[in-house]
């Protein structure tokens, strides 16, 4: 049991350290791809090491959201990993506290509190990004809840720890419609919610076009370097979320000796690569849609994940 | 059979591409990609037929995955552009009957409702590939007459029509596997001659009133007597 808290942990850290690294190979293949030479892949750890040692203005408009929102943004995807499988394929001390669902709730509250900061300086870009955010976001949840639907009724459960297993066992189960169509469908949530380039463009700085960046503009020092070490983690959770539990469990430490977790976080670093590559890919061939398209966008996902319920819960 | 586990898996996952693509076709607004998903469509159709006829082996079958892959991917683009001028295929269709967000929410409800309304039928046929074909053959079929009726361009109302043309084929190819080689060439015929009388059409059309819009053509107006 004990070593099972450890792992659970481990995970933790495993998310912590390598979240800025998935930043920065994003950035450096995106760069690379535009025939530019790009920023060092370890740049994001230099800029949150940078904005710790900076001071911090906080404006006595504000409130005490402003200020408690940088822990909260922090915090949420760290707990989250505790649910998720990250490193193993059999269940770690935390994963019966919550399923997908409690997972997709506890990700909203911190999409909740950076809103309400975004809003509360009443800097005018700030509530512009935060309603443009909760559009998107109210436009993503249907899609996740019959994401989540499609995946208890394909598992009987939405543990994501039984769920990954319910896709291989037997191997025919992977190319099961519902499964494929299910991966199509949260691959373009991602896109939407990790503020991608059909949907967002993260690298943009044009004031009126952004909606992601257009939210952290009034926060400086430690608490941008929280923010933005949370997005990254949120982001690194997301794609956890994806790989291990929606694809496949492929990579992952099935038993519990040490040497076989420490090796499993290679090879799912491996596989966030390739899961990378195709994000460039998709980044790189497509350009951004207008605000007013963005619902066909996720329409599209919509339309996706309802074909994969019915296929399943027809398919008897 | 973990053969045949397999065998159905396929079955049923080019039967969800086939389904997400006659989705395509509702949604989409240029003319050039709504030609692109009815190509998409029909190679998944083709797959299932190919995948419907390796177990048990059916000839038939996989001649008609092999008329389809001839026949709606390559023979129907080329003669649409041999027929209909360039112009027609690069256009864009701005005003639409309904927008695409609730167009598409019709199209998923026509979709749950082809699910529910073959549930007896599958029953019915007892093949276990025909849980598959039949319900989603009858969505192709209601969708593509659904997309004729909101699309206003000719050429997305035409493939709207093939589009129920897959759907029928696919839906008989799970419950008729030994349907008649000689039936199969001649609706690909058919479909060819279909194609190219309509693409004359659209080209008159388009010379007469300068737009292939027809969905607003619904007036009669007379022309002024002399």
């Amino acid at each position: 049991m004990i070593v099972h808290l450890v792992y659970n942990l481990l995970q933790v850290a495993v998310v912590m350290a390598f979240a800025p690294l998935l930043a920065g190979v994003t950035n450096r293949l995106k760069e690379i791809v535009q025939s530019k030479r790009g920023a060092s892949i370890i740049q994001p750890y230099r800029d949150i090491w940078k904005l710790f040692h900076k001071n911090e203005v906080i404006s006595d408009q504000s409130s005490w959201i402003f200020r408690f929102t940088p822990y909260v943004v922090f915090i949420v995807p760290l707990f989250v990993t505790l649910l998720i499988p990250v490193l193993t394929s059999y269940p770690l001390f935390f994963a019966f506290m919550g399923d997908m669902l409690g997972g997709g709730f506890v990700l909203a509250l911190g999409g909740f509190f950076f809103t309400l900061a975004a809003v509360d300086t009443a800097n005018p870009y700030g509530a512009m990004g935060a309603s443009r955010t909760r559009l998107v976001g109210f436009l993503a949840e249907p899609v996740f809840m019959i994401v989540f639907f499609t995946v208890s009724f394909v598992a009987g459960s939405t543990i994501p720890y039984i769920v990954q297993q319910a896709w291989v066992q037997p191997l025919s189960n992977f190319f099961e419609p519902a499964h494929v169509l299910v991966m199509l469908a949260f691959f373009i949530l991602i896109l939407a919610e990790g503020g991608r380039i059909p949907v967002d463009n993260p690298s943009g700085h044009f004031e009126l076009a952004m909606i992601d960046e257009s939210k952290g503009l009034e926060f400086s020092g430690p608490a941008a370097a929280l923010m933005k070490w949370g997005g990254e983690m949120k982001l690194f959770v997301l794609i956890c979320i994806f790989l291990n539990v929606l694809v496949t469990p492929w990579g992952l430490a099935a038993s519990t000796t040490f040497s076989n977790v420490l090796l499993a976080i290679p090879l799912v670093l491996l596989k966030i690569l390739i899961f990378v590559l195709v994000l460039v890919a998709v980044e790189s061939s497509l350009a951004k849609l207008r605000l007013f398209r963005i619902s066909e966008f996720l329409g599209v996902a919509f339309i996706t994940s309802v074909a994969a319920m019915i296929m399943s819960l027809f398919a008897g | 059979m973990a053969g045949e586990s397999f065998l159905y898996q396929f079955n049923a996952l080019a039967g969800g591409f086939f389904l997400l693509c006659t989705f395509g076709m509702v949604a989409t607004r240029q003319v050039q990609g709504c030609l692109r998903f009815f190509v998409l469509q029909s190679l998944f159709l083709a797959a299932s037929a190919f995948v419907l006829g390796l177990r048990p082996l059916s000839w038939h079958l996989l001649a008609v995955a092999a008329i389809n892959v001839v026949n709606k991917p390559i023979l129907i683009p080329w003669l649409l552009r041999r027929t209909i001028p360039e112009e027609v295929h690069t256009r864009r269709e701005i005003t639409q009957v309904l927008n695409i967000p609730a167009s598409l929410l019709i199209a998923l409800g026509i979709a749950v409702g082809a699910y529910f309304l073959t549930l007896p039928w599958v029953s019915l046929a007892g093949t276990s590939y025909a849980g598959v074909n039949i319900p989603i053959g009858l969505a192709a079929l209601l969708l593509g007459a659904f997309t004729l009726t909101v699309r206003r361009e000719a050429v997305p109302q035409l493939l709207g029509l093939m589009a129920m043309e897959n759907g029928a084929f696919f839906t008989s190819i799970a419950i008729a596997p030994e349907l008649h080689l000689f039936v199969e060439l001649v609706v690909a015929f058919d479909v060819l001659i279909a194609v190219f009388v309509i693409g004359v059409l659209t080209t008159a059309i388009h010379e007469h009133i300068g737009t292939t819009e027809v969905g607003s053509l619904a007036v009669l107006r007379e022309e002024s007597s002399r």
